[in-house]
């Protein structure tokens, strides 16, 4: 045995189960949802077999064939034709496919035996083939494809034993002479063939029950339906907004009690003369960091209605019911799935467009991720929501909030496909978008744990920012907001006198058209790392500026410091500021230029200004103060 | 299997209605209001499972004009567009 880790890849059809079964071997906790293309990217991972081997594996993008039609596929194929930078070919290939739907990846497989490398076919989701009834004779199967077969429940402790005893047969022999790729790329009629083939062998070797499983029709028909369809879409987004303000305020309360309470406390318990360490604990971090903080149970609610929705298997449906609404803005028809994960974050989002072929369309896509409302506006708008619009209910049942917050995300939305038409109708007019073809997956009851662990994830992320960009972010603000401090004898509050102000007051004049305010301008600036830092950036500058409001929290101080036609404009602003470092970064890196960057820092800038603008004037001659 | 192209059993799936059950007899990507080559169209259409013989089932169908629609074809579900589907010879 050599030491050495042996190398073994994770290949098959799109939402087989790959990454599950990844997560499974190494412990690792991997996106896993119910749709095709969630995976875009190389992931490895390592574990020890049973007998002690050390191995490597990789995840990777799901395909149909090994041509690399978009960037996801392309991973794929160089890896297991050994042409990708760095990595050496795979020692074995796990070929995973789905038990219950075997046609595609049976294709796959016989392509992928050109390659010459040792392989161990997995039907993974056994337990969903045995529980509808359909038998698989394994010998057959084996014997036909000339190939080891092993069933697998990758989401099932214990699901891969039979795996890793497999793989350990397979790795003692691994040393063998290996032949030679004979890969080409196949022609049509060669994967028709290919097709047939794999077709005559599942007839050959896989039994269904007498009665189908219809189960899945039968939700479709009702979530497909032409009108009921998007009915039901409308409420999923309309009750997942209500959630958002109704289910999280008693916890945000909490929240915001506590920390309140801890300021109050280093206030008690700071001897007199550390003023500044007082000030700083209180006003820097807790009234800054701490009100960003204060959103973590919204950020829960939203994180929770999508993961479930998409591992129900919802998310291709959602697709399929907004196909023609999205072709009609121009857009690619894959484009659904990047845009709407953009709901939680716009860098997971321009990742996915990887799913994408063509070049001109994933661009498209890209360029429009970010106007979709990513979960880090949350606490923009909720803060602003919640300090000028009264919780009333309208009708007796909607809350007027959790309507606000709809129209926002709505106006995000149309704001993506508008921008996407504009580009269209005046880059583009000559190339039209590919179609739409995409992989309807049964439904999946959502696994508890999977929920619990993406859940998890989100939060650590979201902690994780505000004790890093959004903290370091604040002590600078901080900094600027008490120095220099004010002369003696000076008047008014202590920050008229600080850098802040300066910047702030230098700032003012460009930003007053639209009805900013110097705070505004101070928040914003640092607002440009993310989003977030605005609230805890306006908690610090109004906590510092003091005043009798001081102790409140920062909403009510909004509430009585700004005009309505002030809030009305922000919250406008929000919606299309390119108030995110990281996103652009991405941008700049997917598409590989620092042009595309440019132009979207640029246009997301000049629509944010030009619709506060309008939103701010509008609601002063309407009379809004 | 028909290969006479004006054999009058003929029906490209794209004009098929919600309901309709029949075999793929062939594909022709040639006149289709697809965006793509015929060449790319007929291979991606392979590549989803779409070859002769297969049988095929409409589903459901969108709100705007029908389109797209879902089709089982064998063990898979495939969402599509009508223009795309016009590729696909059914009886
Ligand atoms: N019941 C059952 N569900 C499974 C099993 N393996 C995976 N799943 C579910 O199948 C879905 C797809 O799993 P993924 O691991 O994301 O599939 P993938 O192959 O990585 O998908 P892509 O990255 O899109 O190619 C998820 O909803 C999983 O929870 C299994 O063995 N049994
Ligand atoms: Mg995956």
């Amino acid at each position: 045995m050599t030491t050495a880790s042996l190398r073994l890849a994770l290949v098959g059809a799109p939402n087989t189960g790959k990454t599950s079964l990844f997560n499974r071997l190494t412990g690792s906790t991997q996106k896993v949802a119910n749709y095709p293309g969630v995976t875009v990217e190389r992931k490895s991972g390592s574990f020890v077999t049973p007998e002690g081997r050390s191995v490597t594996v990789l995840d990777l993008p799901g395909t149909y064939s090994l041509r690399g039609r978009s960037p996801d596929e392309e991973i794929t194929r160089d890896i297991v034709l050994g042409r990708f930078k760095g990595e050496a070919v795979p020692d074995l290939v796990l070929c995973v496919a789905d038990a219950t739907n075997l046609r595609l990846t049976l294709r796959l497989v016989l392509e992928l035996k050109q390659i010459g490398r040792p392989m161990l076919l997995v039907l993974n989701m056994i337990d969903i083939a045995r529980r509808r009834g359909v038998t698989i004779d394994l010998e057959r199967l084996s014997q036909e494809l000339g190939l080891p077969v092993t069933t697998a429940v990758a989401v099932r402790k214990g699901g891969v034993d039979d795996l890793l005893k497999r793989t350990d047969e397979l790795m003692a022999r691994v040393q063998e002479a290996q032949a030679a790729s004979q890969w080409t790329a196949p022609t049509i009629a060669d994967l028709k063939a290919a097709q047939r083939e794999a077709d005559r062998i599942i007839a050959a070797s896989v039994t269904l029950p007498a009665k189908p499983d219809t189960l899945t029709n039968r939700i479709d028909a009702v979530v497909l339906h032409p009108v009921w369809g998007l009915a039901i879409l409308a409420l999923i987004l309309f009750v997942m907004f209500q959630a958002v303000f109704s289910w999280a305020q008693p916890a945000m309360e909490l929240l915001s009690d506590s920390f309140s309470a801890l300021g109050q406390w280093i206030h008690d318990v700071l001897p007199e003369g550390w003023g500044l360490l007082q000030s700083f604990l209180q006003n820097g971090v807790i009234s800054g960091v701490g009100s960003v903080i204060v959103f973590l149970p919204q950020i829960i609610i939203i994180f929770l209605f999508i993961l479930l929705l998409e591992d129900f298997g919802y998310m291709a449906r959602a697709a399929f019911l907004m196909d023609r609404i999205m072709g009609g803005a121009g857009l690619h028809g894959r484009a659904f799935i990047p845009l709407l994960s953009s709901f939680a974050c716009a860098i997971p989002g321009i990742m996915s467009t990887r799913v994408i072929d063509n070049p001109r369309d994933r661009l498209t896509t890209i360029l429009i991720a970010p106007l979709m409302t990513c979960s880090a506006r949350i606490p923009v708008y909720t803060l602003i929501i919640s300090a000028f619009v009264p919780a009333t209910k309208v009708w007796g049942w909607i809350n007027l909030q959790g309507l606000v917050m709809f129209g926002l995300y709505a106006a995000g939305i149309t704001s993506a496909l508008t921008v996407s038409a504009v580009a269209k109708f005046f880059l583009w007019r000559d190339h039209a978008p590919a179609p739409f073809m995409l992989e309807l997956p049964d439904y999946k009851v959502p696994r508890l744990r999977s929920i619990a662990i993406g859940i998890f994830n989100r939060a650590k992320a979201f902690l994780y920012r505000a004790g890093t960009t959004i903290l370091s972010m604040m002590v600078l603000i901080w900094f600027l907001a008490s120095f220099p401090t004010a002369p003696a004898g000076a008047e008014g509050p202590a920050i008229n006198y600080s850098f802040a102000a300066m910047i702030g007051h230098a700032l003012e004049p460009l930003l007053r058209p639209i009805g900013f305010n110097w705070q505004i301008a101070v928040a914003l600036i640092p607002g440009m790392a993310a989003r977030e830092v605005a609230v805890a950036a306006l908690g610090t500058v109004y906590s510092i500026e003091g005043g009798k409001e001081a102790a409140d929290a920062i909403g009510q101080v909004l509430a009585q410091k700004w005009t309505l036609a002030t809030a009305l404009s922000l919250l406008v602003w929000y919606i299309f500021a390119p108030q995110c470092a990281s996103t652009l970064a991405v941008i700049r890196r997917e598409t590989g230029s620092a042009k595309w960057m440019v132009v979207t820092f640029v246009y997301m800038l000049a629509l944010a200004y030009v619709a506060s603008f309008l939103t701010f004037n509008l609601a002063q001659a309407l009379g809004i103060h | 299997m028909t290969s006479d192209p004006n054999n009058s059993q003929d029906i490209r799936l794209g004009h098929a209605d919600r309901g309709f059950v029949g075999k793929i007899t062939r594909l022709d990507a040639l006149v289709t209001g697809s965006s793509l080559s015929p060449q790319e169209l007929e291979q991606r259409l392979v590549e989803m499972g779409f070859v002769e013989g297969a049988r095929v089932e409409i589903l459901h169908e969108g709100t705007i004009r029908r389109d797209p629609i879902a089709v089982r074809v064998d063990s898979t579900t495939i969402a599509l567009r009508r223009s795309e589907a016009m590729a696909v010879i059914v009886e």
